[in-house]
C-alpha cells in the first residue's frame, strides 16, 4: 500500500506552518502505510552553504564532536543540529565533495540521508505519528515538502527502506506501489557502477532517476523514461528544489488526488489527507492523469506533459 | 430530515443507524455532515431512504447499495458503488477509478468525471457520466449500460460480453472484441430513458453504441499458438 503527501506553498505566509501541515497529512495517512514514515522538507537555504544530513542508529557515540571532526577534514565552518537519530550538518556548498570523501572514509557507518541547498530528509521505522515528533517535523518551516508512510511489501522495514529517497543534490523520491524488474535493473544499474546499498525496490527506483540526470537526462526527461524503463506500479512524487513533480505508470492503480488553490498545490494518496488545508471546500480537486509528467515550480509556470502510454 | 455528524460520530455509529432502517421508516431523508473523505460511507444500505453526504468521500461509498439513494455533494473516491445492486447513486463531481464495479442493477451518475475502470465487469447496472471517462472503462463488462456525454479513454469495453456503452465524444481505443455498433431505434429508446432518469439534457443521436464483436466468445482453434 503505502501513503504519499507532498505540499508546495504558492503562499509565503503559510512558510512557518509547513511543518505543521505536513504532520497532519501524514498522519492521516497511517493506516495505508503504519510501518515506517519520512519527511522531505525544502527549509531555508544559505548563501554559499550546504547541508548533508545523516543518520545513525547510534547517534550519541556517532555524532559526538563530528563537526570538530568534519572542520578539520574540510577547513572550513561546520555547524551541526541534531534530530533525533539524525544530523544536519551544515558546511561551505564547495566543500560538499571534500565533505563526503571524509564521511565515507571515517564514518561509513553513518547514512546519508539527503544532501543539497534547502533538503532536509528525516525518515526512521516507526508510526508516522511517532517518526513525526521525534523529529519535531510540526515546528519546521518551508516552501515545500514531500512525505511518505510505508507499508512493506517488496522489502525489510529498515530506516534505509524508509522513503524519501535522495537522488541528487536537494531532489529526492517518494513511491507508491511495487517495481517488478528491480532486481534486473539493479544488476544493470550496479554494473554500470551506480551505488545501491539495500534490496528494496523503491531505491532502484531512485537511482535510475539519478543516473539518467547524471548521463545527461533533465528530471522530467528522467521520469519520462522511467514510464519505459520501469515496469510495475508506481505514482512517484519527486522533490526538487524549487517544486516537485507527480508521475504515475499508464495502468495508474496506486491512487493520487490533487488539488490546488491560491495558496498551494497539495498531493495525497487519498482525498483524506488533504481535508485539513486551508480552503479545500473550494480548491480545484482532480486525480492525476496516467503517463502524464506533471510539474509545479516556484520558478516557472506548471506543466503538464502527456505520454502515449 | 435526520442529521448525522460523521466526524463526531464514528463512521461505524453511521452504518449501524442506516442499516436499521426498515423498508417502512419514517425517517426517510438523512443528511451527513463532516464527511472528509472518509472510506465505506453508507455502505449495505436496504431501505428506500435518500441519504445526501454533504461532501467529498473516499472509498467504497454507497458500495452494495440496494433501494436507497445516496447522493454525494462532492467528489467520490476509489470503488464508489461496488457490487450496487440496486437503487441510485448521484455524485455531483468526478469520481475516482472502478466506479460502480460488478454492479448489478440500479444506476449512478457522475455530474463530472469518472476516472479509470470505470463500471468495470458491470452486470447489470446503468452508468450514466455527464463528463469523460478514463481507461479500461467497462473491462469485461456483461450486462447493463454505461452512457459518457463526454470522451472515453484507451481500451474501452476490453473483453466485453452484453454490456451497452454509448459515448457521446470520442474514444481513444477500443478495448479487444468491442466494436462500433448500430443506433437502432430500440437503442435510442432505451438511452432516452436512461438520460432522463439520471436527469441529463442531451440528444440519443448524437451518441455512438459500442458493444462487443463476440469473437471471444468461443476458442477459436487458429488462435491456439497465441498461448
Amino acid at each position: 500500500m503505502c501513503g504519499i503527501v507532498g505540499l508546495f506553498l504558492k503562499d509565503k505566509s503559510l512558510e512557518p506552518k509547513l511543518g505543521d501541515m505536513l504532520t497532519n497529512m501524514l498522519i492521516t495517512m497511517t493506516d495505508r502505510g503504519p510501518d515506517s514514515a519520512g519527511i522531505a522538507i525544502y527549509g531555508e537555504e544559505s548563501e554559499g552553504k550546504a547541508k548533508l544530513t545523516v543518520q545513525s542508529d547510534t547517534p550519541d557515540a556517532a555524532f559526538h564532536k563530528l563537526d570538530y571532526a568534519l572542520r578539520d577534514a574540510v577547513k572550513g565552518k561546520v555547524s551541526m543540529t541534531l534530530k533525533d537519530t539524525h544530523a544536519v550538518l551544515e558546511i561551505n556548498a564547495d566543500q560538499m565533495a571534500t565533505a563526503r570523501a571524509f564521511l565515507n572514509e571515517n564514518h561509513p557507518d553513518l547514512r546519508l540521508m539527503s544532501r543539497g541547498g534547502s533538503l532536509e530528509i528525516f525518515k526512521e521505522v516507526g508510526l508516522p505519528k511517532n517518526v513525526a515528533e521525534r523529529f519535531n517535523v510540526r515546528k519546521m518551516s518551508g516552501s515545500h515538502g514531500i512525505g511518505h508512510t510505508r507499508m512493506a511489501t517488496e522489502s525489510a522495514v529498515t530506516t534505509m527502506g524508509a522513503h524519501p529517497f535522495n537522488t541528487g543534490d536537494d531532489q529526492c523520491l517518494v513511491h507508491n506501489g511495487s517495481l517488478s524488474n528491480h532486481n534486473s535493473l539493479r544488476r544493470k544499474l550496479r554494473r554500470l557502477g551506480v551505488h545501491i546499498e539495500t534490496e528494496n525496490d523503491t531505491e532502484v527506483g531512485a537511482a535510475y532517476l539519478t543516473w539518467k540526470m547524471q548521463t545527461g537526462s533533465t528530471l522530467g526527461e528522467a521520469l519520462q523514461s522511467s514510464l519505459d524503463d520501469l515496469d510495475g506500479f508506481f505514482t512517484f512524487l519527486v522533490g526538487t528544489k524549487d517544486g516537485f513533480g507527480v508521475v504515475r505508470d499508464p495502468i495508474a492503480c496506486k491512487p493520487a488526488v490533487m488539488a490546488e488553490t491560491d495558496q498551494y498545490v497539495a498531493f495525497g494518496s487519498e482525498y483524506r489527507a488533504l481535508v485539513n488545508l486551508p480552503g479545500i471546500e473550494d480548491a480545484r480537486v482532480w486525480e492525476p492523469e496516467p503517463a502524464t509528467v506533471y510539474f509545479w515550480s516556484h520558478d516557472t509556470a506548471p506543466t503538464e506533459q502527456e505520454k502515449a502510454a | 430530515m435526520q442529521s448525522f455528524d460523521l466526524e463526531a460520530q464514528g463512521l461505524r455509529a453511521l452504518n449501524k443507524t442506516l442499516h436499521k432502517q426498515a423498508e417502512d421508516t419514517n425517517q426517510t431523508v438523512w443528511e451527513i455532515i463532516n464527511p472528509k473523505g472518509s472510506h465505506a460511507i453508507a455502505v449495505g444500505l436496504d431501505a428506500p431512504i435518500e441519504v445526501n453526504v454533504k461532501g467529498s468521500t473516499g472509498y467504497y461509498c454507497g458500495g452494495m447499495n440496494k433501494q436507497a439513494t445516496v447522493h454525494v455533494h462532492g467528489s467520490a473516491g476509489p470503488g464508489t458503488g461496488e457490487n450496487i445492486m440496486s437503487g441510485k447513486i448521484v455524485i455531483e463531481g468526478d469520481a475516482s477509478q472502478y466506479l460502480g464495479a460488478t454492479g448489478h442493477g440500479g444506476m449512478i451518475v457522475v455530474k463530472g468525471n469518472a476516472s479509470s475502470r470505470c463500471g468495470i465487469s458491470m452486470k447489470g447496472v446503468n452508468i450514466v457520466v455527464q463528463g469523460n471517462i478514463g481507461h479500461m472503462a467497462a473491462f469485461m463488462g456483461q450486462s447493463g449500460n454505461l452512457v459518457v456525454c463526454g470522451d472515453a479513454g484507451d481500451a474501452l469495453g476490453d473483453s466485453c460480453y452484453e454490456a451497452r456503452f454509448f459515448v457521446r465524444g470520442t474514444v481513444k481505443s477500443l478495448g479487444a472484441d468491442c466494436e462500433k455498433k448500430e443506433m437502432r431505434p430500440e437503442h435510442i429508446e432505451i438511452l432516452q430513458e436512461l438520460l432522463d432518469e439520471a436527469g441529463i439534457d442531451a440528444h440519443p443521436s448524437e451518441f455512438t453504441r459500442y458493444g462487443s464483436a463476440r469473437n471471444l466468445y468461443n476458442f477459436d482453434v487458429d488462435n491456439a499458438g497465441a498461448y
